[in-house]
């Protein structure tokens, strides 16, 4: 017996565009987010190539070139530089990060780890990613308008009084994409609290519907206030209400606050679901029970909580009181605690596993090493004396593309390898795959760790060129990225490759892990389960062993409940 | 698969399940599907808490640091306007209340009419803001930023028409004032008004939103659709309603009743 893709599956029992446009199957729509959430990566990340041309020489390529483009003048050059950061950074935080994890791999994999047939409202699933699609047209006509050149964080006044460029296109963008990610939110919360199956309890769901369950609770409580916030900015814009433009008598630092009460929490949105895969991927390459589960589980909910009382720290050096720097900073170590305690389980966990070096585990690992550097410089920015020299500089920019980037994508890549087999029903070349991840991997630490010493130097980030002795790491910084686009390119090349020609079909459960959405054919049937599946422990790797002729794992049956045939290999198989 | 349904309240699955009529296909039992879109709501609710704090909050901020010019603002606030709506939203809750106990007891006719008077009420506070909302728009009583606002730095105030009467009495309340203070004091006013349209504005939206779905639900109760096995529409609609009567409660107070 071999591997072999069932005949009807969700892939193919429905055919043409309107069958996947205006489809309810939570797996379906997975899969189309993730594929958008793919070309608006693409799209952000080649900003981002062209803001690290721009810097890898002092008085760099676009402003020599600008004669190409036609601008007569540096400044109008230097305006297109603002428009370049702008746009990476609002396409890759709203449109690539936030519904990255939760949307894309939460929809395909959440309904099936819980034994479910799809999640609680597939309509109102539908409806966010048609929220998605709308928002990120909306980002396209702010791209082919004016552009914009605010900062992602649109700070006011110059948002909404002094700015030409399409300020209105991309807070409205914001503002849809936001109602996506509440929608979502709400649909993975009551999907986990009233479909689990029978049999798993709170404790017994994997840690990835934990940390979708935390994200949840934020994107629930944190966005409506973003969604507000670009609200009234939109409004302030075009009426003038005076709540944030001074020359109205506003004031702009409410902006910045009522701003960064989500936009902090949405870091957690960025790096909870990501915490969640890692875990996911940790436990089941290590062949062990993960180290800490409770621990791992209420750390996320631990940080969701935190993450609502610590924003203050973006404002150190915005006129806030002395007390509250003070406070916001103490407060801002808490966050410090669950984070570590994650990570301190994932080292207990890899400690005499049965380790297998898969793509998936690849990037667990980059994980691990990416976000202790990412987490641990945050602990500098907490810090209000080192982040009084710190703020704005390249410190901060190098922070948090460990964390956003290093952490947040780099689990997204590795969970996307992880679940691709069942997605698609086919195994990709491991070689080709583990060669992306290492290119990607250095390209990632030449990319970004020049930046901290520019940074602890005091280049001043946002600045479209800078002084001759930056010069150095910038170089080194510019030769990363490039590298770490070919990483990347790398990788996407093995996932397409694995669709094209000579298809390697892949078996149920290619990775030995329990979780009940292995339990399902690769790919799945239209509706996951007749009935929902007995429900073990995520983590009992001994309910699974290899079997060659499927060239995968097979469930086997701990007789009468006594594992321990199981373990001896003399359990019969299902 | 399209044909499946999400939708709470109406069709049923499509694939041979022995399923009652109102079972979505991927709940297992009416209760399950009831709490599920119950808490779906509540947590909507929530959101729609949140959304609407990011104005309290700017309300806070900026009247903390003007109380006396907040407290002025609000007298050119009609109260009486703002009473009425506010019996009339408290009225429409009551019947949406009701709405909910005649769908869970069957009664199609007391339904019908309760979903009436409250989609009547909506409509009766939408008509009062607009004679509110015309006659601040025609005297000037606008956002700072706004052209014919009396309010804003750069453009003169041009009367419309006899509507002059605030106008006259701001010019003689600020009569003693530096010509500083009289700025302050007008672009201050002009910011109250900048939240007093954007709160009323948002929360308009809402109701006139609610309008919508009470509507819809009316129609679906016309059809007979609701029972005692399935008023789960009737249910949220009847919650979120009570959450703009909720917002709206906090904003009569705040609004019309400070100085």
């Amino acid at each position: 017996m071999t591997t072999t893709t069932p005949d009807v599956h969700y892939l193919n029992h429905e055919k043409g565009f309107k069958s996947w446009f205006w489809t309810l199957d939570h797996k379906r729509l997975g899969v189309m987010y993730m594929w958008s959430v793919i070309a608006a990566f693409i799209l952000g990340g080649i900003f981002a190539l062209l803001v690290r041309m721009e810097l890898m020489e002092p008085n760099g390529y676009v402003l020599e070139n600008a004669a190409l483009y036609g601008f007569s003048d540096k400044l109008s050059a230097a305006d297109l530089y603002n428009h370049f950061f702008t746009l990476h950074g609002a396409i890759m935080v709203f449109l690539v990060i936030i519904p990255g994890i939760p949307a894309a791999l939460g929809n395909f994999a959440l309904p099936m780890m819980l034994g479910a047939k799809d999640v609680a409202y597939p309509k109102l699933n539908r409806f966010s990613y048609h929220l998605w699609l709308t928002g990120a047209i909306f980002f396209v006509m702010a791209l082919v308008t004016k552009g914009l050149d605010t900062g992602w964080t649109f700070y006011a006044p110059y948002s909404t009084s002094h700015s030409d460029s399409a300020v209105i296109w991309a807070t409205m963008g914001a503002f849809i994409l936001g109602f996506s990610s509440i929608f979502t939110g709400l649909n993975m919360l009551v999907t986990i609290h009233k479909m689990r199956p029978d049999g798993m309890t709170w404790f017994k769901m994997p840690l990835f519907i934990w940390a979708i369950y935390a994200t949840a609770v934020i994107q629930i409580l944190a966005t409506p206030v973003i969604g507000i916030a670009l609200l009234m900015l939109t409004v302030e814009r075009t009426l003038g209400v005076g709540i944030f433009d001074p020359a109205l008598g506003g004031d702009p630092v409410l902006f910045e606050h009522i701003f960064w009460f989500y936009s902090h929490p949405a870091v957690y949105v960025m790096i909870l679901p990501a915490m969640g895969v890692v875990s996911e991927l940790i436990a089941n390459f290590s062949r062990k029970p993960i180290f800490g589960y409770r621990s791992i589980a209420f750390s996320s909910v631990a940080i969701a909580i935190f993450s609502f009382i610590v924003w203050g720290h973006h404002m150190f050096v915005s006129g806030q009181s002395d007390i509250v720097n003070v406070v916001f900073s103490a407060l801002t170590f808490s966050v410090a605690v669950p984070s570590a305690i994650k990570v301190f389980n994932w080292v207990a966990t890899l400690y005499k596993g049965s380790i297998s070096l898969d793509t998936p585990m690849w990037y667990a690992l980059s994980v691990i090493w990416l976000f202790g550097i990412g987490g641990l410089t945050g602990l500098w920015l907490g810090t209000l004396g080192t982040d009084i020299h710190l703020h704005d500089t390249y410190f901060v920019v190098a922070h948090f593309h460990f964390v956003m980037v290093g952490s947040a994508i780099f689990s997204f890549i590795g969970g996307i390898f992880y679940w691709w087999p069942k997605m698609f029903g086919v195994m990709y070349s491991e070689g080709i795959s583990k060669l992306g991840c290492a290119i990607a991997f250095i390209g990632f630490n030449m990319t970004f760790l020049p930046q901290f010493v520019a940074g602890s130097h005091g280049m001043p980030r946002r600045y479209f060129d800078y002084d001759p002795q930056f010069e150095v790491y910038n170089y080194w910084s510019s030769i990363g990225a490039m590298v770490l686009g070919v990483g990347l390119s790398i990788a996407l090349y093995a996932l397409v490759r694995s669709l094209m020609g000579e298809r390697k079909p892949a078996p149920a459960n290619p990775w030995g892990a329990v979780t009940l959405d292995w339990q399902c054919t690769s790919p799945p049937p239209p509706h996951n389960f007749d009935h929902a599946p007995p429900v073990d422990g995520p983590y009992d790797h001994e309910l699974v062993r290899w079997n060659d002729e499927l060239n995968g794992y097979e469930p086997v049956d701990p007789v009468d409940g006594d594992p321990n045939l199981a373990r001896m290999g003399s359990a019969k198989t299902v | 698969m399209t044909t499946a349904s999400a939708d709470a309240h109406g069709h049923h699955g499509d694939h041979g399940h022995d399923h009652p009529e109102h079972l979505a296909h991927h709940f297992d039992t009416l209760e399950q599907q009831f709490d599920s879109c119950k808490l779906g709501m509540w947590a909507f609710l929530l959101t729609e808490v949140l959304f609407f704090s990011g104005l309290f909050v700017a309300y806070a901020t900026l009247r903390a640091n003007n109380p006396e010019i907040f407290s002025l603002a609000a007298s050119f606030l009609d109260t009486k306007w703002g009473a009425i709506n506010t019996v009339v939203l408290l009225v429409s809750s009551f019947t949406a209340a009701m709405s909910v106990r005649n769908a869970q007891l069957g009664e199609t006719s007391k339904l019908k009419r309760n979903l009436l008077i409250t989609l009547v009420c909506a409509g009766a506070f939408m008509c009062i803001k607009y004679v509110e909302y015309s006659h601040k728009y025609h005297v000037g009583l606008l956002p700072p930023g706004m052209e014919h606002s009396m309010f804003n730095p750069e453009t003169p105030y041009i009367p419309h028409g006899d509507h002059t009467g605030e106008y006259l009495e701001l010019q003689a309340h600020t009569a003693d004032m530096t010509p500083a203070e009289r700025v302050h004091t007008m672009t201050t006013l002009g910011r109250f008004f900048g939240v007093y349209f954007f709160l009323t504005g948002l929360h308009g939206v809402h109701v006139l939103i609610g309008m919508g779905v009470i509507g819809w639900v009316l129609m679906r109760a016309n059809r007979g659709e609701f029972g005692p096995d399935n008023f789960t529409a009737v249910d949220l609609v009847a919650l979120y309603w009570h959450l703009v009567d909720l917002v709206w409660i906090f904003l009569f107070p705040l609004l019309y009743l400070i100085h």
